[in-house]
């Protein structure tokens, strides 16, 4: 097994990421014109390193497949941002957001990026608010905070329900910035489909104009993969349609370590899947939990009934029904984190206590929160002696306040009144805290390519915390790529051009035609989803929210045979030289075909419970996760080594200095 | 349920395109409206025929990739959501539906109901930004308080989608509302101010530029708006075009 | 300053203005029209003060003119650009679903108009430039009321009259109000004026109906 150097600077923990900035290269203002930088993703790791890097004088290229760089699906996060800015004075810090963001994590990700992560972070918000980010404030005009995902401060800054919206906002109205001074070249309906090294370095991209079909050839003396994460791994999740590893997993095959691919986030709170016509679910701000109580019925043949529809939910009473987190975890109840909730909710759905035709539900009943805002309310405006109906209409009024935006969304989708009977919720795949393997430059095993955002794997550990996701792809772009990627090319300043006319740019063209050639060819009669639906169905069944070796051994085994089958079968229509939908989407496929093996390798070789990725085999005797910090204590880096299951495990080793390793505990 | 769709298909922007009709079974009333798309393409292709293409990619309401004219109106029958978040129980076993691509000169097709819509992009690219440097160290946050009601106000027009649902329900496929909406968010903040006359005369000359038609206050923009962007955007505006013009 | 000449948004503020001046002038017109039914004698002096003041005739007729060739050139180059900036039409386009016919209507309504005007210069204007001018007759400040009421003797020029009353009607109730969200207002006034567009948009026409349909049913017997 390798060693990876983690380039991690050398002094105390607070001062590293200073000292670093003033010891690494600097490139000249008049030699950043001569240097050219590919950004690959234009969310918000992409958007905001593109926007920064092309405004210290790089020409900087930026690829999508959307049809404006404002639409990467940074824009679909709901909850926040969070900042250390210790706004409201609840005793909040650079090392407390560190130290929440490394237990939140389970202890599987590296220190010093995770402080640097705290440390920028209040720069982030002095940033978007002087971009023009709308912010929620309050009525004395300053910044207003709330608090997310059971942490003890109140740190997360948010613009209603659609803080991501906002912030891509922000990035992209920054990049139109540079695109009127000729500084970014933004190309949309554009996917890149291989990475191409000249000398062992990224020296650029290929890749298809998605509208003509046409092959392109894009050199760079540096490359940044901002692609995002993988979910869509598992066919159904809150990721867009669109979501792909393609960029990452070309980078791995050229040479990029990937990093801790089973370390998936299962988010409790999504709409639960309806039928086998699905195609996507939706998730449910996390904040409903603050009111919601989590339940299903104490008794199978109640769960039954409900399933038949025999029964509603609001005819059992209280002794009826099984609050199982507020059971199992006194002390946060139905505040525990991400992981934790989903986990119980599998629990009790597979033991047979599921509440959808499917038996894949739960409920989130506000009733007990409407009748506590209802008294509280007829308290307040005085009103005495008032009956439950009154009562219970001024507390639908309070609740509808809060959440009445997410109340609305569950109506239109479900088609039931949210208000009146439970909301049926179930998790579902939400994001990826594994990715390309980085080091503290955010560099990739390969030279001058480099990983931002949630396609890499550096801050998250195994379980990411809410709100955190928008602040690292920030981080990322608006701060630490733009001095980390200098140091690099300060030794490129007289290279000059990176012609696209030599051998390697021939050699991964002519492998990019073949490939696509190949898919083409498919003489069967099932189409991409077909393929799609089946290793989602795999995913989720042997890889999903738990996992034993039995199962990882067998999804090994069946994702193999899927994807030969795939690529001898599948059936697609139309040309490849034109505008090709089903063309587009079978190459993400095919990627995921082999990335669902390594994950499931991945899984297989981490014997131990941790964060997100829970074995079946490493439990508590009350069914609780059991980490293995003996053994498990590291980073796992894949190589390619030509086929997904042939890849080699390197491991960089964890070390904590600065925290004290616990058992994270939730009773 | 069954459907009679009648769709338009188009091979690419140099082509005519046409309408084409289909008839499809077994759409149940809890599909959204792309899933019901998404099983007509698998019968299509399961047939060898090319699919249907259309935009989508979040299927939740706010990256505004999607964009069809369901009959006759853009992001179909219901109000405030997208087409994504259209579901099939606002339909009937029997219906007739017609689904169109965005129709506007500025929005031309690139496939069937796919339209290209970067004339957009331009428009924020002539000016719908602040101008600060990402890179440097801005004063801190909270330094500048801003009203809360001017925050609401910068907001509510933030929440614009691009989708392009206003351009297409114009009889004069007018992007105004789009245009108002971005100046107005940094119109309305304090940070935005200080170039606010220069970027509101340089977004609407990108405006015209890409032939977009004229407003002539229908309102038909603000009732299909799946964010409901108010017409107040566009009065604004109008009142900082002036300003603006008249400053020199 | 060349941007508020050419621009989409300085069009409609002409569009915004010419009219608001229009509607003016049919306050003007209906105030002393309303005169032939209650005062024929105030009517006949009002109206030989607008034909011989000369601040009247060689100021603010032509500045009317041009605002009316104004108002309806502009609403013309406009209706052409619209329609062309949708390019490809759509094969089923609800329009009722989300805007009234009165404002996706207003060059169907100002046509009329237009064709009405052209009748209503012919019954009166050129007739009174014939009169005062080609034929030079003698100022008689006492005609004005009997011509008025003797070209309202045939059925058809009445109905023609109020039929364009009620497209006028409909023109007024979306281009008055809308005049203001042109040039900027859209604030806490904006629902008075809406009301008070709709009053005005029925008032102002029906004055102008009766005022015909008086003079049709009650015409002067010698």
């Amino acid at each position: 097994m390798g060693v990876l150097d983690s380039r991690e600077p050398q002094g105390p923990l607070a001062n590293k990421w200073t000292n670093h900035k003033n010891e690494i290269d600097l490139v000249n203002p008049a030699n950043k014109r001569n240097i050219d930088i590919i950004i690959v993703g234009t969310g918000l790791a992409g958007g905001s390193a593109a926007a920064t890097l092309a405004e210290l004088g790089y020409n900087v290229k930026t690829f999508c497949y959307q049809d404006s760089p404002r639409r990467a699906h940074s824009i679909a996060a709901q909850g926040g941002v969070n900042a250390a800015k210790n706004y409201q004075g609840d005793g909040d810090s650079v090392y407390r957001l560190f130290y929440d963001t490394v237990k939140g994590g389970d202890y599987r990700s590296r220190e010093s990026n995770v402080y640097r992560l705290a440390e920028v972070s209040t720069n982030i918000i002095d940033q978007c608010v002087a971009q023009g980010v709308p912010f929620a404030r309050e009525y004395g005009g300053l910044l207003d905070n709330r608090s997310f995902g059971g942490v003890l401060v109140s740190r997360t800054f948010y613009a209603k329900g659609q803080t991501g919206q906002q912030l891509l906002l922000g990035a992209y109205a920054a990049m139109n910035r540079q695109i009127q001074r000729g500084k970014i070249k933004s190309y949309t309906r554009h996917e890149m489909l291989d990475l191409v090294l000249v000398d062992g370095k990224a020296r650029g991209i290929i890749a298809r104009d998605l509208v003509s079909g046409e092959i392109e050839r894009h050199s760079a003396h540096a490359v940044v993969l901002a692609t995002g994460g993988y979910g869509n791994l598992f066919f159904l999740s809150t990721y867009c349609m669109g979501a792909n590893v393609m960029a990452a997993w070309k980078a791995h095959k050229k040479g990029a370590f990937f990093a801790n691919p089973c370390f998936t986030q299962i988010h409790p709170t999504c709409i639960p899947v309806s039928g086998d016509h699905q195609s996507k679910l939706t998730l449910m701000s996390e904040s409903l939990r603050n009111d919601g109580r989590i339940w299903v019925p104490k008794r199978l043949e109640d769960a039954q009934a409900i399933r038949e529809g025999k029964l509603k939910p609001t005819q059992l009473g209280e002794e009826e029904r099984d609050y199982y987190l507020e059971r199992r975890y006194p002390a946060f109840g139905n505040l525990v984190p991400r992981d934790v909730a989903s986990r119980a909710a599998k629990e009790r759905c597979d033991a047979g206590f599921g509440v959808n035709k499917t038996g894949e539900a739960v409920y989130l009943d506000f009733s007990a929160a409407i009748m506590r805002y209802g008294r509280e309310k007829a308290l307040t405006s005085g009103m005495k002696d008032v009956d439950d109906n009154t009562i219970r209409e001024l507390g639908e009024k309070i609740v509808e306040a809060k959440y009445g935006n997410l109340f609305q969304m569950y109506e239109k989708i479900v088609d039931e009144n949210p208000y009146k009977t439970p909301m049926m919720i179930y998790p579902a795949v939400h994001y990826t805290m594994g990715g390309l393997w980085v080091d503290y430059n955010l560099q990739t095993t390969i030279p001058g390519c480099y990983a931002a955002g949630e396609a890499n794997f550096s801050d998250h550990g195994a379980n990411r915390l809410g709100a955190s996701a928008l602040m690292q792809g920030l981080a990322d772009g608006y701060f630490v790529l733009p001095y980390t990627i200098g140091d690099y090319l300060s030794d490129d300043i007289r290279t000059g051009p990176i012609p696209t006319d030599s051998p390697e740019f021939d050699a991964a063209e002519k492998n990019v035609t073949d490939r696509l050639q190949k898919l083409m060819s498919g003489t069967g009669i099932h189409s991409v989803d077909y393929y799609h639906k089946k290793l989602g169905k795999i995913m989720w069944n042997k890889c999903g929210m738990s996992r034993n070796a039995k199962e990882l051994k067998e999804a090994i085994k069946e994702i193999a045979e899927l994807r030969k089958d795939f690529w001898e079968n599948v059936k697609i229509p139309g040309r490849p030289d034109s505008k090709n939908q089903e063309l587009e989407k079978a190459g993400r496929v095919a990627d995921f075909l082999e990335l669902g093996e390594l994950f499931a390798k991945d899984a297989l070789e981490r014997n131990e419970s941790c964060g997100g990725h829970f074995r079946e085999e490493y439990q508590t005797p009350e069914g609780e996760a059991l980490r293995d910090d003996e053994n498990f204590k590291f980073v796992s880096a894949w190589e390619y080594m030509g086929e997904p299951n042939d890849a080699k495990l390197h491991k960089e080793d964890l070390v904590y200095e600065n925290i004290k390793v616990k058992t994270r505990s939730y009773k | 349920m069954k459907l009679y769709l009648k769709i338009w298909r188009q091979k690419n922007a140099s082509t005519k395109g046409q309408m084409v009709d289909y008839t499809l079974n077994g759409v149940e009333s809890d599909m959204s409206f792309l899933e019901m798309l998404d099983i007509l393409n698998e019968e299509l292709i399961s047939k060898g025929e090319e699919p249907v293409e259309f935009d989508h990619d979040c299927r939740e309401g706010i990256c505004g990739t999607c964009s069809l004219m369901i009959n006759g109106r853009p992001h179909g029958p219901d109000s405030m959501i997208t087409v994504c978040q259209l579901h099939m129980r606002s339909f009937n076993d029997g219906d007739e539906i017609v689904i169109e691509p965005w129709r506007a000169k500025a929005f031309p097709v690139i496939k069937d109901l796919i339209v290209d819509r970067t004339a957009f992009d331009r428009i924020q690219q002539a000016g719908g930004y602040i101008s600060v440097n990402t890179s440097g160290r801005p004063v801190d946050a909270n330094a500048i308080p801003i009203e809360k009601d001017m925050a609401d106000k910068s907001f509510n027009a933030a929440t614009c989608i691009g989708c392009g649902a206003c351009v297409a329900a114009c009889k004069n496929a007018s992007a105004m509302l789009f245009t108002s909406a971005k100046v107005s968010q940094f119109a309305l903040l304090p940070q935005g101010q200080v170039e606010a006359a220069e970027r509101v005369e340089n977004m609407v000359r990108q405006m015209d530029l890409e032939g977009f038609g004229n407003c002539t206050n229908t309102g038909a923009c603000e009732i299909e708006c799946p964010k409901g962007i108010s017409l107040e955007n566009i009065a604004r505006m109008n009142r900082e075009y002036l300003f603006a013009s008249v400053k020199g | 300053m060349s941007g508020l000449i050419k621009s989409s948004i300085a069009r409609k503020v002409v569009m915004a203005l010419s009219g608001l001046f229009l509607v003016i002038f049919l306050v003007l017109h209906v105030t002393i029209n309303f005169a032939s039914v209650i005062a024929p004698e105030f009517f006949n002096e009002a109206s030989h003060f607008m034909g011989y003041n000369p601040l009247v005739q060689y100021l603010m007729q032509p500045i009317l003119i041009i605002g009316v060739i104004v108002h309806f050139v502009m609403g013309f180059v406009l209706e052409i650009q619209n329609r062309n900036a949708r390019g490809v039409g759509y094969v089923k386009y609800k329009g009722s679903a989300n805007a009234p016919w009165v404002s996706r209507n207003m060059i169907y309504s100002g046509l009329v108009i237009l064709a009405f005007l052209g009748l209503h210069f012919y019954d009166f204007w050129i007739h009174e430039m014939t009169y005062k001018y080609i034929q030079a007759n003698p100022e008689d400040p006492t005609r004005y009321y009997a011509e008025t009421v003797e070209k309202f003797a045939p059925f058809w020029r009445t109905i023609i009259y109020i039929v364009s009353f009620v497209l006028l009607s409909l023109h007024l109730w979306h281009g008055f109000s809308s005049s203001f969200q042109s040039m900027g207002v859209n604030n806490k006034y904006t629902p008075a004026i809406k009301t008070f567009t709709k009053l005005f948009a029925v008032v102002v026409p029906l004055a102008f109906a009766f005022i015909a349909l008086y003079h049709h049913l009650n015409p002067i017997t010698h």
